[in-house]
């Protein structure tokens, strides 16, 4: 579904990905892991466009969208999650939401606020509430469900654990998995190797902007050795 | 132990989130000291703290003695701490040697001084610093056409201009290639020996770290959760803990199917 | 009592029409960033497009249909220079929109003076709303009593649609974080040009509203454009219920103004809005917010180099020729290039401010009107010598702009750029309503060089060696320490402060000098013409300036100057025709679109492509 080919993304003058590559296919949960720095973040943002890559190839469905607008990489069905959330502060949580509904695709689960509000319980008592005035992880939520408003096939997920409290990093392990059975892609980036481990089948390792290691979590972990190298201190 | 730098107490809140938690340490002279933690740990805003950009809430920030908690950057520069960024930022309109040549201008208190051209104030002494980093070779070239890491040199030698005794570096190898990292660190790590300068770093890349620093500290969700020597890090149950998911087991969650 | 009640009634009415412009100014900044210059011209043209609808539609249902009808045909006008004119530009330098947005208001002056005349038209009464009430003795015109009604209900119904409807949500959405609107799939060109739409619709609008009580004629576009300027920064830029407070506190203070201080009213306007930002820098309702782009976005300017032996010896061949003018050119040319010299100093001032600092004044004609105005005084009230009073101008506005700056640099981006705005049209009004000292309108005449310099040419000579002094000075002071200390602070404020320099210290003293400079060419200007009067302090000066350095190129070191020698000759030979504004205009639009480096960047680019010039490494 999704194929980074080769790219190589700087921001301004520092080389951020080099000859980066990686694929997703349709139905999978893969986690992007490696230590901060390593450039995991730029990845997601390369395949959005957002940093569009100086070099290489992102295609998604077959088709070649890298240099497309962000919106247009957005309508053709990848939904962006970003690290810092980005939530709209002085827009409520509804209008949040109203901020990412696209019309519905064919061949993707069309979403709706109430079922949304289904997936994440707490926004559903918060939807009046302006996106400032909600904590770290509902703002996560609401990033996530606001993406989700756009109905995308495949979820570009930026550390959906980053910064928020172990409680409710479960529940949003929970409502990722949910995503996952109901058919959704997921490319997600992550620090935490228990909840990528949760959540994701395969994982795909990243050190200074290369990859290292792409493949199941099964044989990740029958090497603890090869993954505490990038992984750990 | 006669620290260059300590530090007590330190604390600062954001909203109702303590980014810095009470945090206590001390750089001694001729020590690199590495500054680690998972992201949004705290260590920027620790690092803030002690350049000056940040107000601290709670604690003190001593240089030699001294407190200089709260003073603005050019204060804290005054009084010798050098810096570098983690996103360089160097003046972008001039020469390499330019660069230097400014921060030279402002260690003689002549920034207001109008003659003699700027471009042959202090050229030689430029060149030296600039020699110390491997950058003499590039002197005249546009500041704005070098490659990340020979700016990331620049920014050291600007930062050496004022004979500084500490030396604060924002990830110093961020953004460099593997083979340009290990030689920035070497070359700090000389230039360290070579003028007895203590350096605190933080860096997220740990190879380097574990390479080059005589000490680390790890910072954990803004407190210090650890102190020690690069061996005694590297055995450390919580620090492991840390960095690969913090203890959350998910019991509640089944391992996925469709693997 | 009852004055109090009426007055209080007239502000409220005059508040109408400028909520309405100002909110459009305020979106269109909020979403996309650019201060729309144009905006006032949005606004003559509803008055005029209005003007002409009410003439054909007949009764009352004409009258309101018509001005209904204003705001989409001028939302449409403003829809095609969105189109045309700033989506080529888009990714050039912010403020470099500006100078195109400044474009479209020589072109709409020219188009409105073709269709609709010179003469100013009295805009017809409101059918059924004749006449006057007497609340409490006093007579209030009905008409306003309905404007007192009607914009609540227009401001009700700008605030549904920006509270609740989808457009709305985008819109609000766009102003915090463009980029996420634009990877949740919203295509930003096009709420770009809706928001356009909506401004200049609510701009036309508020030209049709004010029709019965004003009328229309050619200057409204740069009389309102100080006032909304005002009301969005006492407001607080992108907020709508801060532009009606502000309206209202603005009209309001007018109205009691013209009555209970007739000699001040307009400085009052800009006093409150000195003293707004003062306490609260970003408006009453506004937030703190990153500043826009000090003009310096896109790559970096390039190192600069005293002129070598070459440039020396073309430079001093160019003067040279410069003196013979008086010997072999016609009086009229000496008159003509006295004039050039004059306004190239007043460029390269603003350019050492705005190319070297990156300080992008919105009021430099304070400085230069400062300084005239010195010399006019000492010249009229003093019996000063020319002599003096040419040593006095620059340190007069000097003076000035060392408090003027102390003020405004507390500000970044468009708040400073506002703020100087506000000031020069604060010394504006002072100079224009203290008639006993300035002359007031009619300004401050029979001010001439003393006898041994009262020849052209003796004068020529006098401005040749002090403007070419002045120019080689600011020169001087950018290869200074002090210039290359501007530029750090310009380039890099965070190493800059870190490796010790007080880059607000460095900032004040470029302020003061450029004040100095531009003194020093108003000074000059006075005994040139032999008169100073205050529009010499107005807006238009002020662009007048800005658009030069623009054209000239800002990042390169001679923008500034030869900017102005081409903008005074241009404007020159342009003025012999009737429709020079709209010439000036497109001339103006086509160099930002086609030069966006200006005019010296693009020939040195074109020189260097040529082989003419050394080309800098790496292709920059």
């Amino acid at each position: 579904m999704l194929d980074v080919m080769q790219i190589n993304s700087f921001y301004g003058k520092a080389h951020v990905l080099r000859d980066l590559s990686l694929s997703v296919t349709t139905g999978q949960v893969v986690a992007l892991l490696g230590r901060n720095g390593a450039g995991k973040t730029t990845t997601l943002k390369s395949i959005m466009q957002l940093v569009v890559p100086r070099s290489g190839q992102v295609r998604f469905n077959g088709t070649d969208i890298t240099g497309w607008p962000a919106h247009r990489v957005a309508r053709a069905g990848l939904g962006y999650v970003p690290e810092d959330r980005r939530i709209f502060g002085d827009l409520s949580v509804l209008e949040n939401l109203e901020v990412g509904r696209q019309p519905p695709r064919q061949g993707t689960a069309t979403w709706s606020q109430d079922a949304l509000f289904d997936l994440f319980p707490n926004l559903a008592e918060r939807r009046r509430n302006r996106g400032r005035d909600l904590s770290g992880g509902e703002q996560q939520m609401l990033s996530i469900a606001r993406t989700l408003m756009g109905n995308p096939s495949c979820l570009l997920l930026d550390e959906p654990s980053e910064g928020i409290a172990p409680v409710i990093i479960e529940d949003m392990a929970r409502a990722i998995v949910q995503l996952r059975d109901q058919g959704l892609t997921v490319l997600l980036s992550e620090q935490n190797l228990h909840f990528a481990r949760a959540v994701s089948s395969h994982a795909v390792i990243l050190d200074r902007g290369t990859t290292r290691y792409s493949g199941s979590f099964a044989d990740l972990d029958a090497d603890p050795e090869f993954r505490d190298a990038w992984l750990s201190v | 132990m006669n620290a260059v730098l300590s530090v007590r107490n330190l604390t600062k809140s954001f909203g109702g989130n303590r980014a810095v938690d009470d945090v206590s340490f001390d750089l001694a002279r001729g020590e690199l000291l590495a500054l680690i933690g998972p992201n949004g740990a705290g260590k920027s805003t620790c690092f803030n703290m002690m350049t000056g950009h940040l107000k601290p809430d709670g604690g003190t920030v001593s240089l030699n003695g001294s407190p200089i908690t709260g003073l603005k950057p050019r204060r804290i520069w005054r009084l010798g701490v050098g810096r570098t960024f983690q996103i360089t930022a160097t003046y972008a309109s001039m020469t390499v040697v330019e660069n230097v040549q400014m921060a030279l201008i402002s260690h003689h208190r002549r920034v207001f001084a109008l003659r003699p051209y700027a471009h042959r104030l202090y050229r030689d002494e430029a060149l030296g610093f600039l020699d110390l980093v491997g950058m003499a070779a590039q002197a005249d070239r546009h500041c704005a056409v070098l490659a990340y890491g020979d700016l990331k040199r620049l920014e050291l030698a600007i930062a050496l201009c004022h004979a500084p005794g500490l030396l604060l570096m924002d990830e110093p190898t961020a953004g460099m290639a593997p083979g340009e990292r290990t030689a920035l660190m070497q070359l700090i790590a000389d230039i360290v020996a070579q003028r007895q300068l203590s350096v605190l770093f933080t860096e997220h890349d740990m190879d380097t770290v574990f390479a080059h620093a005589h000490r680390v500290m790890v910072l954990n969700r803004g407190r210090l959760i650890a102190n020690g020597t690069v061996a005694e890090i590297r055995a450390d149950r919580q620090v492991q803990d840390v960095y690969l998911g913090g203890g959350t087991l998910f019991s509640a969650l089944e391992p996925p199917s469709d693997a | 009592m009852g004055l109090f009640i009426a007055q209080l009634l007239t502000g409220l009415a005059n508040a109408g029409a400028l909520f309405m412009v100002a909110s459009g100014l305020s979106l269109i900044f909020g979403v996309t960033r650019i201060v729309n210059f144009a905006h006032g011209s949005f606004y003559m043209l509803g008055a005029y497009v209005g003007y002409t609808l009410m003439q054909v539609l007949p009764g009352a249902f004409g009258f309101w249909g018509a001005i209904l009808l204003t705001g989409i045909i001028v939302g449409l006008v403003g829809v095609i220079v969105e189109i045309v004119v700033l989506r080529p530009v888009y990714r050039a330098p912010e403020l470099f929109q500006l100078v195109a947005t400044f474009g479209v208001i020589l072109v709409i002056q020219d188009l409105a003076l073709m269709i609709w005349g010179p003469q100013d038209l009295l805009g017809p009464r409101a059918p059924g709303l004749k006449g006057v009430v007497r609340i409490l003795g006093e007579p209030v015109p009905k008409y306003d009593l309905a404007l007192i009604g009607i914009t609540p209900f227009v401001a009700l119904a700008l605030w549904w649609l920006i509270a609740r409807t989808r457009v709305g949500i985008l819109v609000r959405a766009a102003t915090q974080d463009r980029e996420m609107v634009g990877a949740l799939g919203v295509n930003q060109s096009w709420l770009f040009t809706g928001v356009f739409f909506l401004g200049c619709a609510l701009a036309g609008l508020g030209g049709a509203v004010q029709l019965p009580k004003g009328g229309a004629d050619l200057l409204m576009d740069f009389n309102i454009l100080a006032s909304i300027f005002v009301v969005v920064v006492i407001g607080g830029m992108g907020s709508l219920p801060g532009a009606y407070l502000a309206a209202v506190l603005v009209s309001v203070l007018n109205v009691f103004g013209v009555t209970y201080l007739p000699q001040s009213t307009l400085v009052l306007m800009f006093v409150v809005m000195a003293l707004v930002l003062m306490i609260r820098p970003y408006g009453l309702l506004g937030r703190e917010e990153v500043a826009g782009d000090p003009g310096q976005s896109g790559e970096p300017e390039r190192p600069i180099k005293p002129a070598g032996a070459r440039v020396r010896l073309i430079v001093a061949a160019g003067i040279a020729l410069l003196a013979l003018v008086p010997l072999i050119a016609p009086p009229f040319a000496t008159v003509l290039v006295t004039d050039i010299l004059i306004f190239c100093l007043f460029a390269a001032s603003l350019h050492f401010l705005l190319g070297l600092g990156g300080l992008v004044s919105f009021g430099h004609a304070a400085f230069f009107g400062g300084g005239a105005y010195t010399a006019a005084l000492l010249v009229a009230h003093a019996d000063s010598p020319m002599e003096l009073a040419l040593l006095l101008a620059p340190l007069g506005a000097g003076l000035l702009a060392l408090i003027i700056g102390w003020i405004c640099l507390r500000l970044t981006g468009v708040y400073f750029a506002m703020l100087t705005l506000a000031f020069a049209q604060l010394l504006w009004s002072l100079v224009y309503q203290w008639g006993d000292v300035t002359g007031g309108d009619d300004g401050l005449v029979d001010i001439w060089p003393p006898d041994w310099a009262s020849s052209s040419t003796v004068f020529f000579y006098l401005a040749l060696v002090l403007c070419v002094g002045g120019i080689l000075a600011l020169r001087h002071a950018a290869h200074a320490p002090f210039g290359y200390a501007l530029r750090a602070a310009r380039d890099s404020k965070r190493q800059a402060e870190a490796t010790g320099i007080d880059t607000r210290a460095v900032q004040w003293g470029a302020f003061a000098l450029a004040g100095a400079m531009a003194g020093l060419a108003g000074g000059l200007f006075v005994f040139a013409k032999g008169s100073v009067f205050p529009n010499e302090l107005e807006i238009t000066r002020s662009f007048d300036a800005l658009i030069v350095v623009f054209l000239g190129g800002v990042k390169t070191l001679s923008g500034g100057v030869v900017g102005g020698a081409v903008f005074e000759s241009v404007k020159d030979v342009l003025t012999r025709f009737e429709y020079w504004r709209l010439a000036l205009g497109l001339t103006i639009i086509a160099v930002v679109i086609l030069a966006p480096e200006g005019i010296v960047g693009s020939l040195r680019r074109l020189g260097e492509r040529l082989g003419l010039l050394r080309a800098p490494e790496d292709g920059s």
